[in-house]
């Protein structure tokens, strides 16, 4: 009841001064809305970069041809890898951290069907095991097989976007395309692994490694050997048994002048990862200080509407009124500032989160929206109690005075 | 079992003020400004601060000029101030030994306060202003109406209890004013200059309503300076520099107020 009769009292003095009442909430609700909003940015970005990791296809190590240290030693000394390099790589016996070995000549061509043309973003030439190692799952049809590359027979796999492209609605599963002047007969479809940097990933044709080379590179050296690590933890065993194994067949004697590169993606993208999480700490903190600006919003404009109302308070202290009602009557107010202003502040970040922001597709994070608004409001608590208690104490003459 | 019987009835019953050597004085050094002083101390020479009874029932008036402390006095005597020294019983309880809390009640129970400026808050309703003190007092919404609405029809305010100050006149206002001070039913009513802002008819509508609630037993005190308004007192105390120069008796303490009494016996 006197909650009630409370809750009232600070309804009316906030309705008293709309505009001022407004602006105050004003400054909460953008202090909220962005901290669940610019989280939300960083969450997504960061969401986005795992869903790479994974469709990258976990344990692969990629080989390049290219010394390690950069780019100061002479090009010519460079020796390119070779589908050799990748046999004696794959004939390791004694490595139990390698699981598959894959070269991979990567090309751009024309493919036609019908009447139709269309550029895919990339041709690859590879053996089978590319698929596993690379993540890439047949959705309709079938892989290439070892025969197929022995044969080196003119199949291919197409990716998602590339068998939109040339076949819209229509089966490709058997049909004849005709890559750089060559027929070939499509196997599989590959899952849609959905794009999230620049180039689509599913807008592509697998084929075997020597028709490939038949068809457009020639059988010189490959551009990369995708190889798989036996377990996440084997592959650091797999990069030094790699090492080891090309500086056999490059006869390199010294290390440090490998004129090959080793990468592991997904250490990579796990560095770039943690970049994000800086990214998300640093957006949350200037998201925290637009709370906090917002806070002492509060504070300043109750100090104003206790200074406004000191005579009201001396009359209210001469009827009677105790320190716990006058205290709890201003904490009311900043209160209810606090929680009107998160709670707009609230809907505002997540029908903001509907947009992606910059490229991004923001991914609110549940507890962001809870903790914004307990801060919110503990704000509004902890700014408000200054000015409630400086009320409260005032001596009922000195409030009575006060013009 | 021996029971000790005291029948003696005390000669003097427990004056509701009482204050001794109550001095209140504003600033420092060769600033200080004695509010209130009371006459010189043979002994220091300082001010021996200001003595004085009132009894429970009594009507007094104070006056003087402007600037002799009559504010000031009732300040402390409505516990809104604090004396610089110099004690007060009220009921016989020293009010210098309470802390904010109890004194919060002391104010909210036993005292109604009347202010020349009428002192309503804004954008409150007169019902609503009137029932303030109940709802600090912790009385229930139903109870609080009730009795809020009765007093306002005592000032003769009932149908415009839902007016806010601003849609209401000076001398509206202050009855509003002695409904808020007299709905507690608290035994002492305190009016600093409740007439000083009104016109004549005004002025006669709110001593009316004060008379009677003396004549119901309260004790009231009652700044003015209109030689008009004392007439209605049963003691008028005048005060100059912060002394009591003059202290008289119109009436007994324990009869009516002279002008209701008088308006009885024309009638
Ligand atoms: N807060 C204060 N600070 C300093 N001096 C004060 C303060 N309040 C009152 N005084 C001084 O105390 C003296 C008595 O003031 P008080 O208000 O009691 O006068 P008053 O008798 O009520 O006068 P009036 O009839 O004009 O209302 C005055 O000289 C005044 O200047
Ligand atoms: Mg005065």
């Amino acid at each position: 009841m006197i909650l009630w009769q409370t809750l009232r009292f600070a309804v009316g003095g906030l309705a008293a001064n709309k505009v001022r009442s407004a602006l105050t909430m004003l400054g909460v609700l953008i202090g909220v809305a962005s901290v669940i909003l610019l989280l939300a940015v960083g969450n997504g970005s960061s969401q986005a970069v795992k869903d790479s990791i994974t469709s990258l296809g976990t344990n692969s190590l990629t080989v390049s041809a290219g010394s390690a240290a950069g780019g100061s030693r002479a090009t010519s000394s460079v020796k390119k890898l070779t589908v050799a390099d990748a046999k004696a790589l794959a004939s390791d016996g004694d490595s139990s951290a390698i699981k598959s070995v894959a070269p991979v000549v990567t090309t751009s061509g024309t493919a036609l069907y019908g009447n139709i043309s269309y550029s895919p973003g990339s041709i690859v030439g590879t053996y089978p095991a590319y698929f596993e190692t690379a993540n890439q799952k047949v959705a309709h049809g079938e892989y290439f097989t070892d025969d197929d590359v022995l044969g080196s027979r003119k199949v291919a796999v197409l990716g998602a976007t590339t068998a939109k492209q040339l076949f819209d609605t229509e089966d490709p599963v058997g049909k004849k395309i005709v890559l750089g002047g060559t027929p070939f007969t499509v196997v599989g479809v590959l899952q849609a692994k959905g794009g999230s940097g620049f180039t689509d990933p599913d807008d592509v044709v697998i084929a075997p490694l020597p028709t490939v080379q038949n068809a457009f590179t020639g059988f010189g050296p490959v551009n990369q050997i995708l190889v798989q690590a036996a377990s996440a933890d084997t592959t650091t065993a797999a990069q030094a048994e790699i090492t080891r194994v090309l500086l056999g067949t490059h006869a390199i004697a010294d290390p440090s002048k490998a004129d090959f590169r080793i990468t592991n993606q997904a250490s990579l993208l796990t560095a770039r990862e943690s970049t994000t999480k800086t990214f998300t700490v640093l957006l949350g903190a200037v998201a925290a200080i637009s709370l906090l600006v917002g806070g002492i919003g509060i504070t300043n404009i109750m100090l104003v509407t206790v200074t406004e109302r000191t005579r009201e308070i001396g009359i209210r202290k001469a009827l009677g009124a105790p320190r716990a009602v006058i205290l709890g009557q201003f904490l009311t107010e900043s209160t209810l500032l606090s929680v009107i202003g998160a709670g707009l502040g609230v809907a505002a970040g997540l029908i903001g989160s509907h947009f992606s922001i910059v490229g991004i597709k923001p991914v609110v994070i549940p507890e962001s929206v809870l903790g914004a608004f307990g801060i919110a409001v503990a704000i509004g608590l902890f700014f408000g109690s200054y000015p409630a208690n400086r009320a409260a104490s005032l001596r009922p003459i000195d409030a009575l005075r006060h013009e | 079992m021996r029971h000790v019987i005291d029948n003696r009835v005390p000669a003097h019953p427990v004056p509701v003020i009482r204050i001794r050597r109550l001095t209140k004085s504003y600033g420092h050094g060769d600033a200080t400004v004695h509010a209130l002083r009371g006459p010189d101390d043979p002994e220091t020479g300082g001010p021996a601060g200001v003595g004085l009874d009132i009894e429970q029932g009594d009507y007094v008036a104070v006056m003087g000029s402007s600037g002799s402390g009559k504010s000031t006095l009732m300040n402390i005597l409505g516990c809104l101030d604090v004396p610089t020294s110099g004690r007060y019983l009220l009921d016989g309880i020293d009010v210098g030994h309470l802390d904010e809390q109890q004194l919060s009640l002391v104010r909210n129970r036993k005292i109604g306060f009347v202010f020349q400026s009428f002192n309503l808050i804004p954008r409150t309703t007169a019902l609503a202003q009137v029932e303030l003190p109940l709802a600090y007092a912790g009385v229930r919404t139903a109870e609080r109406r009730r009795r809020a609405m009765a007093a306002l029809s005592l000032v003769g305010l009932a149908e415009r209890a839902g007016h806010k100050p601003n849609e209401l006149s000076g001398g509206q206002q202050q009855r509003v004013a002695v409904a808020r001070a007299l709905v507690t039913a608290p035994a002492l009513l305190l009016a600093d200059e409740p007439t000083g802002n009104l016109d004549s008819r005004s002025t006669e509508e709110v001593l009316a309503l004060i008379d009677g609630l003396n004549a119901t037993g309260r004790t009231v005190v009652l700044i003015t300076h209109e030689d008009e308004v004392a007439r209605h007192a049963k003691r008028v105390l005048r005060l100059v520099d912060g002394q009591i120069v003059d202290d008289v008796r119109q009436a007994p303490v324990d009869g009516p107020p002279p002008f209701l009494y008088e308006a009885e016996v024309r009638a």
